[in-house]
């Protein structure tokens, strides 16, 4: 479904070239639960950013259901996010005078869906998520659980193709942490691939594949349980 | 996006910053009030010139014996000799024209009025039952002139109010007989005290058929004569027709001065109209200080939001949703503080009627098309740079500033 070929994203930093990506080739199957681990600066959210077509690469060849998204204009490349993508943030990104409500339906809102179906749609993802007490509430009257769900929902109401989250308990308590990635899981139980870009082992090792990234090149990308070098 | 999805999104981002959202309606609306009243104003002294024009007659035609144009310099001018007195018979002559509606000979001169005793000095006129129509004279008591031929030296007048006062203190003047030079006549009218006749107050005057004025002022010559033209559109064949009518009776010299109103009035009206003009330019400008102060505060609301903006990039929104959003903003508020500014010119209009009833101070539907279009315009103009910032976000980088 997601497919890197030899893809370099490249930095100027003061005259100097900082290779976030250093040719990556990365296959995602439909469905894939993945977790993207390594050491800050090593190029994750640059990877993720990426796969979410937030960036563009400087080489390599990006295939996303088959079509090649590196030669899409801007807008194509919105049209895109719009349809395929939902995006988790480490700081959550609510929009604050927006109730949590408004705030998930803001991507059918963009995308041109109707008043009464937007409401419909998020409606149902309220109460699967356990926000329903919460609809009508500000970001600032929740909790940092509560606000990672709404984002959570927001980014899957488009029923997108991938969910990708850039370390989306990193500013979460453990518990909460827990709640927000067993919430994902079942997500990605029901066919949602899931791609998770943390620096906590623990959440990184639930995954069923783990890569492993090291000054911007795959070091290891491996199954759970089994464990192999990256080619 | 939805077209009301977006105006409901801008809206609610404009009531979440009251301050802000207040600041540029007060701006906005300040500067098309002035726009409207400012314009109304002009528009009210062009319309008081023009209607002080109309009160004269602007179809009115003034012929005066002699010419005054410079290009005249025929040997007679050059010798002195003085031109051909206007005559009744001109008059006359003159009347056998299809563009003349009315027409009254004018003889002007000064005499002494007297009634048992009582005397002075008043400005007299004579004319013909015509002028009463052409002067917009009114009657206090009695009649005016009678309608009869002009040639007619009836000893008859009609004398202005301070006249009659001066002369009759309370008692009935109607029907007695006054001295006026050496000549008794019979008073048959007294005049309204309004308005002025050939820039002599009416309350002074006393009014004689112009062939007794001739007789009391021992002149063959007439002073002016008055054309009233049917409409507007045959004054110049009216012109014309005097012209020749004058040029076959005095032997082929037009040595008459036509003079209309209509050219001064076209001067007055043109003057009035750039006036009004230059006032909305003057009031242009606070709209487009007003356009700068939005574009200023719409910049710093785009740098307020900046994670706002890249979150809805990241969230699949187009660069041109994004502007479309900011310009709506803009938009938004310039067409809210246009209605309130156009309220509160209206206002300002009527509170000076209120003050000076003459002058009609209704501003102009160009100006308040011209407001209004200006308020959008710098709305829009100065709303497309903060919109283009927030369009070319990099998404990332504003997610990125916590
Ligand atoms: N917009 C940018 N401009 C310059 N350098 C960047 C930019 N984004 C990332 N980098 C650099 O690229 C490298 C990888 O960054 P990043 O992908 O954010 O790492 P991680 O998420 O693993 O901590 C770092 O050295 C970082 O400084
Ligand atoms: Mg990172």
């Amino acid at each position: 479904m997601i497919e890197l070929r030899e893809v370099s994203r490249i930095f100027n930093v003061g005259g100097q070239e900082v290779r976030a990506m250093d040719r990556i080739s990365l296959t995602i199957e439909l469905g894939e639960y993945l977790s993207i681990m390594g050491p800050s600066g090593s190029g994750k959210s640059t990877l993720l950013n990426i796969l979410g077509l937030l960036d563009t690469p400087n080489s390599g060849t990006y295939l996303l259901e088959g079509i090649n998204v590196t030669s899409l204009s801007d807008n194509q490349l919105a049209a895109t996010r719009s349809r395929k993508i939902g995006f988790i943030f480490q700081f959550f990104h609510l929009i604050p005078r927006l109730t949590a409500q408004q705030n998930i339906e803001l991507p059918l809102l963009l995308a041109g869906v109707p008043s009464k179906e937007r409401q419909a749609r998020s409606t149902r993802l309220i109460e699967a998520f356990g926000l329903a007490a919460r609809s009508n509430h500000r970001p600032d009257e929740l909790s940092g659980g509560q606000r990672q769900r709404v984002a959570i929902a927001r980014a899957v109401i488009n029923e997108p193709a991938v969910l990708l989250a850039d370390e989306p308990t990193g500013n979460l308590d453990r518990h909460s942490g827990a709640e927000i990635v067993e919430l994902m899981e079942g997500l990605n139980s029901k066919g949602l691939t899931l791609v998770v870009v943390t620096h906590d082992p623990e959440i990184g090792r639930r995954a069923r594949r783990q890569v492993r990234v090291v000054d911007g090149q795959i070091a290891a990308d491996s199954l759970r349980g089994a464990s192999h070098a990256a080619p | 996006m939805r077209p009301l999805d977006t105006i409901g999104f801008a809206m609610h981002s404009l009531g979440s910053n009251r301050v802000r959202t207040l600041l540029m309606l007060l701006a906005m609306s300040i500067g098309v009030a002035s726009v409207v009243l400012l314009t109304g104003i002009g528009n009210g002294a062009r319309l008081y010139i023009v209607d002080q024009f109309a009160s004269l007659g602007t179809n009115l035609v003034i012929v005066i014996p002699g010419r005054t144009e410079t290009a005249s310099n025929t040997p007679a001018t050059l010798v002195g000799e003085t031109p051909r007195d206007l005559t009744l018979g001109d008059a006359r002559a003159l009347m056998r024209g299809d563009t003349v509606r009315r027409l009254t000979p004018v003889n002007i001169g000064e005499l002494s009025i007297a009634w048992r005793g009582k005397e002075r000095q008043v400005p007299l006129i004579g004319s013909t039952s015509q002028i009463l129509e052409i002067h917009h004279l009114t009657m206090e008591r009695g009649v005016f002139l009678p309608d009869e031929d002009m040639e007619i030296a009836r000893p008859v007048c009609v004398i202005g109010a301070k006249v009659y006062r001066e002369l009759f203190g309370t008692q009935n003047a109607l029907g007695e007989m006054v001295r006026l030079g050496g000549f008794r006549c019979r008073v048959i009218g007294i005049l309204g005290s309004e308005g002025r006749s050939l820039g002599l107050d009416t309350e002074e005057l006393v009014i004689v058929p112009v062939a007794f004025a001739q007789m009391l002022l021992n002149t063959e010559g007439l002073f002016r004569i008055l054309i009233e033209a049917k409409d507007l559109d045959v004054l110049d064949r009216l012109k014309k027709h005097i012209s020749s009518t004058i040029a076959k009776r005095h032997y082929g010299e037009e040595d008459v001065t036509i003079i209309t109103q209509d050219s001064v009035l076209a001067t007055f009206d043109k003057i009035f109209r750039v006036l009004t003009l230059t006032v909305a330019g003057i009031a242009g400008i606070s709209l487009v200080v007003a356009g700068i102060l939005i574009m200023n505060v719409m910049l710093m609301a785009v740098a307020q939001r900046t994670a706002e903006i890249g979150l809805c990039k990241a969230l699949g929104a187009s660069q041109l949703q994004i502007m479309l959003l900011v310009v709506t903003e803009a938009l938004l508020l310039s067409t809210i503080g246009g209605l309130i500014g156009m309220t509160l010119g209206f206002a300002g209009s009527w509170l000076v009627v209120q003050f000076y009833p003459t002058l009609q101070t209704t501003p102009p539907p160009w100006a308040i098309a011209a407001a209004l279009g200006t308020a959008l315009g710098t709305g829009f103009i100065f709303s497309l740079l903060p919109a283009r910032r927030a369009a070319r976000l990099d998404p990332i980088q504003a997610l990125a500033k916590h």
